[in-house]
């Protein structure tokens, strides 16, 4: 009849919105409209507050009112219970959008004296109902009638009547009972209600309890089977139905920045891949904060959000740690742009801190996430719960598009390619930071060893921590193996030396050359002078032979002229002359 | 000791009794005698059922036997008054609260089981 409200409509049965976070995704759109629900759990699993946030936000979202029957709060104690929540029962009760109505049933005041019905529930819910027109109907905890009226086959044939006249009233209702020994309800209330069970946990493994919603059974429609984990916060309920996401989210190919330019040089040039999964893993003192801590400072360089869990150190303590290595946070802190979420593992169970992250991460829409460092998150419960917890957290951010950098400490430092957590297969890219052993110094290094759908170096770089953040240099792979810190220092010094030295023989070679040029030149200058002094001797000398010839000449030919005897040929030459 | 019989037969007869009585806010039996307790006794029923007739037949019959003069019956049906229900904490039908003399005291059922009502009513001890 409300098909908008219905999510899926393949199953034909009619749902009916509960309003609270999560339960809708597993009930796939709802509980089952115009039938009781059984909201079955242990002593504080959550069913009080179950069906009253239903009713809630029944009336505050769905504009549908409700009616709260309570067994075992009266109205004032209730209103004042979830008054923590947000809840404003009395306002709503001041606006008939809900009616509470208490029953009081106290064997002791009570004598039974034959025959008698629960006519009287029956009215004050008939009246309740009527006089705020109420959708939707919570009984909390019926079985408190066991406890006050003795006469059970009464009981029994009453509330299947109740049950009945609950669906031809046409109400959504929720029923809650107390578990009981191995069967779901104390008083078998299952027999009764067979459209929609709900089963509410709260359970402590090692000492960390874990609230854990199930749905037993839902009649005429596919559900959510597993168990999942939810919380009670100051803004009610939430479910997580985290693994019923599927492996379908998109990739991005945006490339952000690590915030270390070298470790971007590394990545094929560019970085990480936006909505990538990114696991830095160390020993102690390795530097995964440090690497985390440049990958927010980028992000927040860039305007985005980010979300820094921290379950180890206070954020004040990150802030102050960060800030001796030259990152100062602090700004982005108080622009709002980097969110803090500090917390100690054993605060809550696992299934909590996945809650946590998922509502922070909903609320504050980072575009990263750190959580350093998640193995930490292990004495929250035990290894396999980690994973699986890592893994739909893993999913849900890359289903939202968000870059996580997880760090991770490993205790083995020669198993290191193993993550104590065995997530390892979850990340897109997996920085390795190691301490390299040599001379008798602990340096870091820091390698790549995977990243996906990109290029990235296979060499191991150097990783220090200076006062101006983190630097990656190349180390020396020499005979004595990799060279890190002073052995690499002495080394480069050794190198600039023979540079040095080099240089200068160069220079020296160049300079002998030069001088032998100069040299040379300096000869051929003077054999060439030589040589003009020389040829200008014999140019005199040729001159002044010419010049006797001459005179030779003439004085033969005067002296031919004064003979007079000579031939025809002869004075014609000297004539000539 | 009345039987189921005798409060079947019984109902019968005091039907008209419980219709006069039930428009009414109260059917009183006055004559209080000066220095006892005034029994303030009230029963609630849902409509004529033969449980609510029998009730109101056993609960007549037992003031007449135990406190002649001195008891006051009210009957309230919660379909005409639904709000009654909820203020003064009814869930079975017919419950009977004795509203004097304190304590409050609460008994459900026909009332057939005279035993448990006279304990229930705090008369046992009184005889």
């Amino acid at each position: 009849m409300k098909a908008k409200n219905n999510k899926t409509p393949r199953t034909g049965l009619a749902k009916c919105r509960t309003g609270i976070r999560g339960l809708d995704e597993i009930t796939e759109g709802g509980l089952p409209r115009g039938r009781p629900t059984l909201v079955c759990g242990n002593a504080g699993s959550g069913k009080t507050l179950l069906a009253l946030e239903f009713l809630v936000r029944g009336a505050l979202e769905q504009d549908e009112p409700g009616v709260f029957m309570a067994f075992e709060e009266t109205p004032q104690e209730l209103a004042q219970n979830v008054a923590t929540l947000g809840f404003d029962v009395k306002g709503l009760i001041a606006r008939n959008k809900l009616a509470v109505d208490y029953v009081h049933i106290e064997r002791a005041e009570i004598e039974e004296t034959g025959e008698y019905d629960l006519e009287g529930l029956f009215i004050r819910l008939a009246s309740a109902i009527d006089s705020v027109g109420a959708k939707r109907v919570a009984l909390d905890t019926l079985e408190a009638l066991f406890g006050g009226l003795s006469n059970t086959l009464v009981l029994r044939s009453e509330l299947r009547r109740l049950f009945r006249w609950l669906k031809d009233k046409g109400v959504t209702a929720i029923i809650t009972a107390e578990r009981g020994d191995g069967t779901l309800t104390r008083r078998g209330l299952e027999e009764y209600v067979s459209d929609c069970v709900i089963l509410l946990d709260h359970r402590v493994n090692d000492q960390i309890a874990t609230r854990r919603l199930r749905i037993v059974k839902y009649r005429g429609s596919t559900h959510g089977t597993n168990e999942y984990p939810f919380l009670i916060d100051e803004q009610g309920f939430s479910v997580l139905p985290i693994t019923s996401l599927e492996l379908k989210h998109s990739a991005s190919t945006v490339r952000i920045s690590s915030g270390i330019p070298q470790l971007d040089e590394m990545l094929g040039g560019k970085g990480y891949y936006r909505g990538s999964s990114v696991l830095a893993s160390g020993t102690a003192g390795s530097g995964k904060t440090s690497v985390a801590a440049h990958f927010v400072d980028a992000a927040c360089r860039r305007g985005e959000r980010c979300l820094f869990f921290t379950f180890e150190e206070s954020p004040n303590q990150v802030l102050r740690n960060m800030r001796s290595i030259g990152i100062d946070l602090q700004p982005w802190v108080d622009n709002g742009l980097l969110q803090f979420h500090a917390a100690r593992p054993t605060l809550h169970g696992l299934e909590n801190h996945l809650a946590v992250v998922h509502k922070l991460v909903n609320e504050f829409e980072p575009r990263a996430v750190v959580l350093d460092p998640i193995n930490n998150l292990a004495s929250a419960g035990t290894l396999s719960e980690l994973k699986a917890m890592l893994m739909r957290l893993v999913d849900y951010m890359k289903a939202s598009q968000v870059t996580a950098l997880f760090t991770s400490l490993t205790q083995d430092q020669d198993n290191l390619e193993q993550t104590d957590v065995g997530i390892s297969s979850l990340m897109d890219t997996w920085l390795l930071l190691r301490n390299l052993e040599s001379s008798g110094e602990r340096n870091r290094g820091l390698y790549v060893l995977k990243s996906r759908g990109m290029p990235h170096s296979n060499q191991i770089r150097e990783f220090t921590l200076t006062d101006h953040g983190v630097e990656l240099r190349d180390v020396y792979l020499g005979s004595a193996g990799v060279l890190t810190g002073s052995a690499r220092a002495a080394q480069e010094m050794r190198e600039r030396a023979e540079a040095v030295a080099q240089q200068q023989e160069t220079e020296r070679k160049r300079y002998g050359l030069e001088r032998k040029r100069h040299a040379l030149e300096a000869k051929i200058a003077m054999l060439r002078a030589e040589f003009e002094a020389e040829a200008e001797e014999m140019n005199e000398v040729i001159a002044q032979d010419e010049l006797r010839q001459r005179r030779q000449l003439n004085g033969r030919a005067d002296m031919a002229r004064s003979r007079g005897t000579i031939s025809g040929i002869k004075p014609r030459k000297g004539g000539r002359k | 000791m009345n039987t189921t019989k005798r409060t079947k037969a019984a109902a019968k007869r005091t039907r008209a009794a419980a219709k006069s009585a039930k428009p009414r806010p109260s059917s009183r039996k006055p004559q209080a005698e000066p220095g006892s307790e005034v029994w303030n006794l009230r029963l609630y029923v849902a409509g004529q059922t033969p449980k609510s007739l029998a009730a109101f037949d056993n609960l007549k019959k037992l003031c007449q036997e135990r406190l002649e003069g001195r008891y006051r019956i009210e009957v309230v049906d919660l379909l005409v008054n639904p709000k009654l229900a909820r203020d003064d904490q009814i869930v079975a039908i017919p419950t009977l609260v004795r509203k004097l003399p304190p304590p409050i005291r609460k008994i459900i059922g026909d009332l057939s089981n005279t035993e448990r009502v006279l304990v229930g009513l705090q008369l046992r001890s009184r005889d």
